[in-house]
């Protein structure tokens, strides 16, 4: 399975094929706490990188979710819908968000690694 | 953390780091909002066995002397003079405009009145007291003593063993008690909607005693998160966010904590405006309400009817994990305030439909 590769608004990206897919990361999730519902983005979308397209909701708050890349939504995590625990429980594998076709097949490549990601998160501790 | 650095801390702030406590500033203090087992699992389990909360922030003062009650009555519209001894109640205390400075629990000890106002107001709360208060009434600050607070249906059951003068008061009722030789006075109440007490002792005992209580059968710490989300579900108010200087009583739906005596004289700061707003009516009025679905709508959220015109806006709202689903505390125009009303909440740019429902949202079980 390809390595993950992370953004600053702490998501991660797996590039699988045509396309990449995405959540947030174990940090985040458990920043947020219990997750109660998502909103996710419809499929067939275009997405810029950076955009905020999708949303959070844990008992405390809501929060944005980014498109870690240009491109189009192929997918969503139906599952969530039902069991949002799951970004909880599984973070980085039944808890994912949506994937995107990327529109340029580099973007992926250029994010950060998990040693990169890791020095990140201790630079905002 | 940066942020924390400045704040204040209660007696516990040790435990609470010991315990892995998620610390947050609240009202100048740092205060855990949850523990590792997460909001979720402490809410759900005060509802189901006991949680033990740290309330130490919150501002507690006697007041002694000849005359307390008529002292402290010039204002609250609550009646206190009718207070009887062991027994505590909910209050308001009212601007001359008629709006809530703030809430408050006052107890009557025989010989002193004890108060409990909220962390973000007792410096305001006290300075206001002071400044009505006769010769020979004094109001006594404790910033030396601890609260805590023991919530949850089997809170007697693990209090009873060690404490029993407290398992016989009743919801309302005060007493002063041992707890493994600590001195407290506790009061049969709290702010989750459960049975439960809210034990004031010396700050030099508060860990020992948190220890003691954190012992006890099915009790597990709990955090402002877990106390945010119980309140919610119980229909109560949280000052600054449902209520504030610019909400009368009568909006509120607060007028049961104005005393039968006070509604005869009038004789309270913003009396004018409350007497008017029973006569006439307010133009908006607090409700509790429920999204459809899942989705949270949060503070500030607008409130339109259905296709039409904003007629509010939500104050406080969440997931009740109780409820499992959303729920929202809110004003409303009194036309749209009826149970059952079909609203739409405007979330991110989008309709979510909800209607008006009953609170508690979930039932209260105090010990009656």
């Amino acid at each position: 399975m390809p390595e993950l590769k992370y953004t600053q608004d702490h998501e991660w990206v797996r590039a699988d094929g045509d396309a990449a897919t995405i959540g947030i990361t174990d940090h985040a999730q458990n920043a947020l706490g219990d997750v109660v519902f998502v909103d996710l983005p419809e499929v067939g979308r275009e997405v810029a990188a950076g955009e905020a397209i999708a949303v959070v909701e844990s008992v405390k708050a809501a929060s944005d979710v980014y498109a870690p890349i240009a491109g189009r939504i192929v997918e969503v995590n139906a599952a969530l819908t039902d069991d949002p625990g799951l970004i909880n429980r599984e973070p980085t594998g039944e808890g994912w968000f949506f994937k995107i076709e990327p529109a340029d097949a580099g973007a992926v490549a250029a994010l950060m690694d998990e040693s990169a990601y890791a020095a990140f998160v201790d630079s905002q501790a | 953390m940066a942020e924390t650095e400045s704040l204040l801390e209660t007696p516990l702030a040790g435990l609470h780091r010991a315990l892995g406590g998620r610390m947050v500033a609240f009202a100048g203090y740092a205060m855990p909002v949850q523990y590792p087992a997460g909001i979720m699992a402490e809410h759900l389990h005060v509802r189901s066995h006991a949680g033990l909360f740290d309330v130490s922030h919150m501002g507690q003062a006697e007041l002694v002397g000849e005359g307390a009650a008529a002292a402290l009555e010039q204002v609250t519209p609550a009646d206190i003079q009718a207070l009887k001894p062991g027994r505590q109640r909910y209050g308001l205390l009212m601007t001359p405009e008629g709006g809530i400075f703030d809430d408050f629990m006052v107890a009557n000890r025989g010989d002193r009145l004890l108060l409990v106002v909220n962390a973000s107001r007792k410096h305001d709360d006290f300075a206001l007291i002071e400044s009505v208060l006769p010769t020979g009434v004094t109001l006594r600050r404790l910033p030396d003593r601890a609260l805590l607070a023991l919530q949850g249906p089997g809170a007697a059951a693990a209090i009873g063993p060690l404490a029993p003068a407290l398992t016989a008061l009743s919801f309302m009722g005060v007493a002063e008690a041992e707890i493994e030789g600590i001195p407290v006075i506790a009061s049969r109440s709290g702010y989750t909607g459960e049975d439960g007490w809210e034990i004031s002792a010396p700050a030099g005992e508060a860990e020992r005693l948190a220890k003691v209580l954190l012992a006890l059968p099915g009790v597990q710490p709990a955090g402002l998160g877990a106390r945010d989300s119980l309140r919610l579900e119980a229909g109560l108010c949280l000052y600054g966010t449902d209520i504030d200087e610019a909400t009368s009583p009568v909006e509120a739906a607060l007028t049961w904590s104005i005393g039968k005596r006070r509604r005869m004289a009038w004789d309270f700061p913003g009396a004018e405006r409350v007497r008017g707003e029973l006569a006439n009516g307010t133009a908006r009025v607090r409700v509790g309400l429920r999204p459809e679905g899942r989705q949270p709508a949060r503070g500030e959220t607008m409130i339109h009817a259905p296709g039409g015109e904003t007629i509010g806006s939500i104050t406080s709202g969440g997931f009740g994990p109780s409820l499992s689903g959303p729920m929202a505390m809110a004003y409303v125009a009194r036309s749209h305030a009826t149970d059952g009303t079909a609203i739409e909440l405007i979330v991110r740019g989008k309709p979510l439909a909800a209607r008006i429902a009953p609170m508690p949202f979930v039932p209260h079980r105090y010990a009656r």
